[in-house]
Formats: C-alpha cells, sequence, structure tokens
C-alpha cells in the first residue's frame, strides 16, 4: 500500500503535467528572456503566457499587476516593505495574531525599528472582531496586511470586506492569500485588494516561485532593485522554467477549482465525521463553516501532536501538527493560543490537509489508523483514566513547571 | 523531522514501563515550560534498602519525552534512592544515543520527576532549581534563561563574551543576532545601550603577550590538549585526531564512536573551550575533510 500524504497545506506534490511544461526551460530553451537573440525571445513569450495564466487564476484585470519573486515570503515582505518606504509619514501597520510568520516576524522586527504593529485577536473559532479592526483603521496606518485564509485551520478571514474598509479610509490593503489561491475562486478586478502574495508550491507548482499582485496605479517600491526585469519591479534573472510551471500550474488550478469545492471538500467531511464519531474528546478546531474546502484540524486532547504524527507516518500516514515539539522552536502554536484552546488540546491538534490527488480509499484507511493511535497515546497519557479522561484532569495531573 | 536515533525510536515505539506502578510510595510530577511536555514518575522503594524495585511513568508529551521517560525508568531500576539521583540527564540522553539539540530538554524533565519522586518519598518538597527558556544556540543547546542569567552575573557586554561564558554562538554563529538582542535587553535594565563595538572583556591577548611563544611551542600545546581529550572519548570508545592547523582553525578527525554521534558537535565545542582556555585566543574547531586527511595519510605512510 502506497504511502498518504495529507500535508498539502505544507507544500504539494508537482504536477506531472507542471513538470513536462517546464523542463525544456532547463535545456532547449535557457535562454535569457532579455536577450534579443531567438534564445531569448522564445522564453519571453512563454513567460508571457505563464503571467496571463496566473492573471486569469487572480482575476485580474491587466497581466503587467503580475510580479514573479522567489516565494511568498519574499511577496510578503515586499508589500509590507513597500508601503512603508512609499508611505514614509505612516508609521502604524494592522495585521492579526494568527497570521504566517512570514508576516509577524517581519512585522515583530519592524517593531524594533520604532513601527506600532496592532494585532488584531480572534475569537475561539478563529474569527476577527471587525468593529476593533475599523476603530484602528486611520491615515497613520500605511497598511494593513491579513491573510486570507489560515494555514493551520483554514479558516477565512473576511478580506473583500476588510479591502473596502482600508480602501474607504485610504489605507492600502495587502493579503496573504498562499493558502487561498487555487483552492476558492478569487476576482481581483472587482476587489479593493492593492496586493495579494501567492506560492506556487502550494498548487502544484515547484518551491521556489512566488507571485506578488499589484493593482495598477498602487505606489510601489521594489525590494531588490537592479536590471528591469518585471518592469524594474522585481530585478534579478527570471526563474524561467519555474515561472512557466507556475502558470501551467495556474492554469490547471482554475480547471479544478469545482472539484476543489465539491469531491475535495466531500474527502475531507468524511474524515472529520469519520474521525469524530470514534474517537472521544477530539473536536475541530477553527471555524467550521467558514473555512478552505480541504483542510480539517482536529484536536485530540490529552495527548501530543508529534507522538501521533510519528505513530501515523509509522503507518505511511503524513499530516502535520501545531503542538509546540513539531515546530524547531518549541512554541505551541500561536494561531492555538490566540483562540484560547486549552493547552492540553492545542499540543494535540493534527492537521490534515488535501489535494485533488488524495482519494476516499485513501480517507477510510485514515478513520481505520487513527483512533487505535490515539488510544494507545492516551494510555500513556497521565491525564487519561482508564476508559476516559480522569476526574478534574487539571488538578488530578498538576505537575511543577520548570 | 526529527533526527532521532533508532534507540529514541525504540524506546518511543515501545516504551518500557508504562503506566502508575501498582503500590508506588513515591511520585513525581514535572513538566517543561518550554514546551508544555508533562511526566509523572511513579517509584515503588524497598524502605529497608531503599532500592527502586519498580518504576513506572505517565507522558504527556513528544516522541523524545515518551522515550526519556522510558529510558529513565530502565536506568534507575535496581537502583539505590542515592544511586538514581546521580543519574544526570546526559546519561538519559546518552542511554538512547543521543537526543537533538532542542530535545535535551525532555531528559533535563527525567532527571528533575526523578529528583521529585524521591523528594516526595522522603517527605521533602521538592523545588526546581533552574528556569528554562528559549533555545537560542542549537549547537550547543544554551538557552535564552542562560544567557540572561549569565551576562548579569558576570557583566558581559559583547558577544564574544557570551560566547566565551556560555558557549552559545561559538558553534555555526547563526543565532548572534539573537544574542545582540538579548545583550541589548539585559543591558538595558542597567540602562546601558548594547555596544557591537565593544571590547570584550575576554579579549584574548597578543599570542606573544600571553607567553604563546612561537608557532612550534603554540603546535605542541594543541597537541598536548588533544593527547589529554583522548583518554575521555577512548572510555567511550571514540577518539579524536589532530590533522591540521591553519591559523585559528585546527582540524580534527573524529573517530569510532564519535563519527556520526549526535554529540559530536558538543564534542567538538568541549575540544574548541579546552584550546581556548589553553591558548588564550580564539580556535575554531572543526572535522577535517576527506581531503585532508588524505594529505596526512599520504605524507605519514
Amino acid at each position: 500500500m502506497s504511502d498518504i500524504y495529507l500535508d498539502n497545506n505544507a507544500t504539494t506534490m508537482v504536477d506531472p503535467k507542471v513538470v513536462e511544461a517546464m523542463l525544456p526551460f532547463f535545456t532547449e530553451q535557457f535562454g535569457n528572456p532579455s536577450s534579443l537573440h531567438s534564445f531569448g525571445n522564445k522564453v519571453g513569450l512563454a513567460l508571457k503566457k505563464a503571467r496571463k495564466q496566473v492573471q486569469t487564476l487572480l482575476g485580474a484585470e491587466h497581466d503587467s499587476e503580475i510580479i514573479f519573486t522567489s516565494c511568498g515570503t519574499e511577496s510578503d515582505s515586499t508589500a509590507i516593505l513597500s508601503a512603508l518606504k512609499a508611505l514614509p509619514d505612516r508609521k502604524e501597520i494592522i495585521t492579526t495574531v494568527v497570521e504566517h510568520p512570514a508576516v509577524l516576524t517581519l512585522c515583530e522586527n519592524l517593531e524594533k525599528e520604532g513601527y506600532t504593529i496592532h494585532h488584531l485577536k480572534v475569537d475561539e473559532k478563529g474569527r476577527l472582531d471587525l468593529e476593533e479592526y475599523k476603530r484602528l483603521l486611520s491615515d497613520k496606518v500605511a497598511v494593513v496586511s491579513v491573510m486570507w485564509a489560515n494555514n493551520e485551520t483554514g479558516t477565512f478571514f473576511p478580506v473583500l470586506e476588510m479591502a473596502e474598509l482600508a480602501n474607504a479610509a485610504g489605507v492600502l490593503f495587502h493579503t496573504d492569500a498562499v493558502q487561498a489561491v487555487g483552492k476558492i475562486p478569487i476576482d481581483l478586478k472587482n476587489s479593493k485588494i492593492d496586493m495579494l502574495s501567492l506560492s506556487g508550491h502550494k498548487l502544484h507548482a515547484p518551491k521556489g516561485i512566488g507571485v506578488l499582485y499589484l493593482r495598477r496605479g498602487v505606489r510601489f517600491r521594489p525590494l531588490l532593485r537592479g536590471g528591469h526585469q518585471e518592469r524594474g519591479r522585481r530585478a534579478g534573472t527570471e526563474n524561467s522554467a519555474s515561472i512557466v510551471a507556475l502558470g501551467m500550474a495556474a492554469e490547471m488550478a482554475m480547471q479544478n477549482l469545482e472539484h476543489e469545492n465539491t469531491v475535495v471538500k466531500a474527502m475531507r467531511d468524511r474524515l472529520e465525521e469519520g474521525i469524530l464519531a470514534q474517537v472521544p474528546n477530539a473536536f475541530v478546531t477553527g471555524n467550521p463553516d467558514d473555512r478552505l474546502p480541504n483542510t480539517a484540524n482536529i484536536a485530540f486532547e490529552y495527548i501530543e501532536g508529534e507522538a501521533i504524527l510519528l505513530l501515523l507516518n509509522k503507518m505511511g500516514i503524513a499530516a502535520s501538527s501545531g503542538s509546540a515539539c513539531t515546530s524547531g522552536s518549541l512554541e505551541p502554536s500561536h494561531v492555538m493560543r490566540a483562540m484560547n484552546i486549552p493547552y492540553t488540546a492545542a499540543h494535540g491538534t493534527i492537521r490534515f490537509s488535501f489535494s485533488r490527488y488524495n482519494t476516499m480509499e485513501e480517507v477510510e484507511r485514515v478513520i481505520e489508523a487513527v483512533p487505535p493511535i490515539v488510544a494507545q497515546l492516551r494510555k500513556l497519557s497521565p491525564y487519561w483514566g482508564d476508559n476516559g479522561p480522569v476526574e478534574d484532569p487539571e488538578k488530578a495531573f498538576a505537575p511543577v513547571y520548570a | 523531522m526529527w533526527d532521532y536515533s533508532e534507540k529514541v525510536q525504540d524506546h518511543f515505539f515501545n516504551p518500557k514501563n508504562a503506566g502508575a506502578v501498582e503500590e508506588a510510595n513515591a511520585t513525581g510530577e514535572v513538566g517543561s515550560i518550554s514546551c508544555g511536555d508533562a511526566l509523572r514518575l511513579t517509584l515503588k522503594v524497598d524502605p529497608e534498602t531503599e532500592i527502586i524495585q519498580d518504576a513506572g511513568f505517565q507522558t504527556f508529551g513528544c516522541g523524545s519525552a515518551i522515550a526519556s521517560s522510558s529510558a529513565l525508568t530502565e536506568i534507575i531500576k535496581g537502583k539505590t534512592l542515592d544511586e538514581a539521583l546521580q543519574v544526570t540527564n546526559q546519561d538519559i540522553a546518552e542511554f538512547l544515543d543521543g537526543l537533538p539539540p532542542e530535545k535535551m530538554h525532555c531528559s533535563v524533565m527525567g532527571r528533575e520527576a526523578l529528583q521529585a519522586a524521591v523528594a516526595n518519598y522522603r517527605g521533602e518538597e521538592w523545588k526546581d532549581d533552574h528556569e528554562e527558556g528559549a533555545l537560542v544556540c542549537k549547537c550547543f543547546a544554551i538557552d535564552a534563561v542562560m544567557i540572561e542569567d549569565t551576562i548579569r552575573a558576570n557583566d558581559l557586554h559583547t558577544v564574544e563574551d557570551v560566547t566565551n561564558y556560555t558557549k552559545a554562538g561559538g558553534g555555526c554563529s547563526s543565532c548572534h543576532e539573537k544574542i545582540e538582542e538579548i545583550l541589548t535587553t539585559v543591558l538595558a535594565e542597567k540602562g546601558e545601550t548594547f555596544d557591537p563595538n565593544a571590547p570584550s572583556k575576554t579579549a584574548p591577548e597578543p599570542i606573544a603577550a600571553s607567553g604563546g611563544g612561537n608557532n612550534l611551542q603554540r603546535m605542541r600545546r594543541i597537541e598536548m590538549v588533544i593527547e589529554s581529550i583522548r583518554p575521555n572519548l577512548q572510555a567511550d570508545k571514540g577518539d579524536v585526531e589532530l590533522i591540521d592547523v591553519e591559523g585559528n582553525t585546527v582540524y580534527v578527525h573524529m573517530i569510532g564512536a564519535c563519527s556520526g554521534c549526535q554529540m559530536a558537535q558538543m564534542t567538538l565545542g568541549g575540544i574548541q573551550q579546552r584550546l581556548m582556555e589553553e591558548l588564550g585566543e580564539f580556535i575554531k574547531v572543526v572535522p577535517a575533510s576527506q581531503a585532508q586527511m588524505a594529505q596526512v595519510a599520504k605524507a605519514g605512510g
């Protein structure tokens, strides 16, 4: 039996068709797109096509609004730092407590440089308080950066509405849409979103390619200056093979949008229902009514995520966890903490994230594998008795913390 | 994913002594604030001989926390309480053929659970003697609290000071920005500002002035230090060989149990520390390349 990959929010397999499309650009079509001769010219035309394909997926008005970068993180940094540079009198940024480190760590650093960062809080389902947001919007704010969908829970933020509000207040709006692009329909030309980040490897393109969407007319200052590539907005020789690949992946994602929201969603829903029917003291985190179709995040109380992952891995099942021990830093997931999930549950959160390559047969295998793993670890847990959690678990086991 | 040794994996997949011991007369319950893991250790101690007849664990934690708990119970069974108290977290880590630096705290938690259980048996109250912070230096497994305390206690002002006192930052040097941040915060407590150009407290004196002598003497002292370390390594079925010296860089070859050991980085760090102390100058110890060793072999043969 082959292994089951349910960690598509971390990264995805490059679609074989995408590989096929990109391969000629390493050997036959190796020219520099800036060159005048036919070696370069053909590559230039291929990049043009890829830009159109991405434009279509994002529903952008112009293909020149697409800037190819090296990754989602570069796009995020470019967007936020550009806004600060273009608007030097504005010293505030609005973001959320549950952003990806690509935004959070950058903001932490900017705070040290004297900027004021407003972190919007979330409730127990990971939802924002838009009243708090409205109060913070002012002419002191350089940019709002809010993710479209959360990478751990899949929960959406109302970015379309938030962009309208920012626009009305004269504030730039950026969204990290790395998890959302390719999974839900996006129509940027009919939105007030000024900047958007996406990452190729989340939608079956290779790692090392990303995009910053920059609405025409938005004031911009490049992160990398140098040559004229990307109309001078992102210098550096184009990663042509990966750009072509991303174009192909974008086209395929567009074709699969309905599949994602029906077939993939059905697999996710079946997994949750199947596991929760058999495992007591487990629950779905985030907002089940408003989230990505491919993401399930389940908290298993009184056990720890890394231990669950190791046992799943032994069964050939790949997932990920919000537990402290799986992040190199030992910090428990900031997303779970922000939602006020008790730590005995937050440590046992497991994220299963699907792609169009998963099958219902795999889902059934996972549903069979999970309950015994949870039971096995609960046997070792000081919070668990013979047949369920010990009475008043937090009191029954209250270790000295050091 | 973590690079766990086979022994860690074995103790995780097939833990020994899981569950609470029946008729236990000693219990230790501790948790690690840095990752939220927690452990209850129960012991059955013979009141006459103080020998630990049985030990069991219940752990809420990751793979290495469960493996460390399992290892701990295996190590202490059959020992007297006093013997058991001699067990260090290093012993637990070594029993498991090493733990990744980020996971060393799991072994610390094991040792603390043991201390807490013994205190409980003896009717004493166990107090933790150290606080653990976020891991800063991954090469030598040094956390933020350790660095902060050392800066305060020794009035340190530079990254080099911190490296000389704690080893933090003495390896790959990627954590120097974090160390500077800690210095900035701690120095601010005293109303001082961190100056990256400040003279280092432990600045090595020029070689001539420190009695370093000529190159030959310096080389002999390096050899002497390496020779003095070898018996310790040999006791653990390992060894180290001096290959070359180039300026401040000393190339060594880790042999036997030392090569491929997860603690090799720490051993290199230890050798580096000894050399720095002996020579009074900054020394970097790195594993020699294949090419260098081939050259030595050729010259020797």
